[in-house]
């Protein structure tokens, strides 16, 4: 139920932020249609941990900054092995494991792979994860597991 | 003020495009599938977000800024996605990586097929 509310305050901020409309007959009618939305999703049952994860909202705070930085960190590095003259790739293949308690947590980490360059997620399954890098020390990086701690202290297990 | 913020979203515009053509160039010069998604990488993260950056220098602070940030926190969210099920696609269509398997193997030696 707190999600279901909170979900149609989502809404209504999106919806009021993206249409640009404050007269009142249409600021009524865009809250009955944000409440009818949350109550169907509520109903669906799709408002749940995994559709509107409010769990993650402060964590993911740190979280995302220091992901950002991993992200602009990484593209340099691609950006520098694909400018060279020598290409200098060596492509890898590796397994990781990931510690998150659910999959949202398989799916996050998962993602977070795969938006850094030079790591792509290939295959999730359980509790592993198949990686394609660019370069051998970029799966290097991604062993040492900092990444999936990470994953799992926002999740709020770690 | 205002010269500086030009300045500064015009750094960014022109960072993001030189990023755009080195993802372009990467998709051309790299041996095979895999290795120009990481290419392709670069285009949906820092290429996007630095021009999305400059632009919402230029929006200042009005609703437009609002619907820059959604569009990157939207590309953000369905790059990574899209990303992994062409890998996937491609894995299971039956398109073996190319793999390095020994030290100091590049263009000139390349990498041997597994």
């Amino acid at each position: 139920m707190v999600r279901a509310v909170s979900l149609s305050v989502v809404l209504y901020v999106l919806w009021l932020l993206l249409s640009g409309h404050y007269e009142p007959l249409l600021l009524v009618l865009g809250a009955v249609s944000c409440v009818f939305v949350a109550w169907i999703a509520y109903r669906m049952d799709v408002a749940d941990r995994e559709g509107h994860p409010i769990h993650l909202t402060w964590r993911s705070l740190v979280y995302w900054p220091w992901l950002f930085w991993e992200i602009v960190k990484a593209n340099l590095e691609v950006a520098r092995l694909i400018l060279a003259p020598r290409l200098a790739i060596s492509p890898t293949v590796i397994k990781v494991k990931a510690s998150q308690p659910d999959e949202l947590g398989h799916v996050i980490y998962a993602n977070s792979i795969t938006l850094t360059p030079g790591t792509v997620s290939i295959d999730v399954r359980d509790a592993t994860i198949e990686v394609h890098a660019i370069t051998r020390e970029m799966a290097e990086g991604l062993q040492t597991g900092e990444m999936d701690r990470r994953v799992t202290r926002m999740e709020g297990a770690g | 003020m205002d010269l500086a913020l030009d300045v500064l979203s015009w750094f960014c515009l022109v960072a993001g495009v030189l990023f755009g053509i080195t993802a372009g160039i990467g998709l051309l010069r790299l041996p095979d599938l895999f290795t120009r998604m990481h290419a392709a990488g670069i285009g949906d993260t820092l290429a996007a977000a630095l021009i999305l950056l400059g632009l919402m220098l230029q929006a200042g602070l009005t609703l437009n800024l609002v619907k820059l940030v959604l569009i990157m926190v939207f590309i953000l969210l369905t790059s990574p996605t899209s990303t992994h099920a062409l890998a996937k696609a491609a894995l299971h269509g039956g398109v073996k990586p190319l793999l390095d398997l020994g030290p100091g193997t590049g263009r000139d030696d390349p990498p041997s097929k597994t």
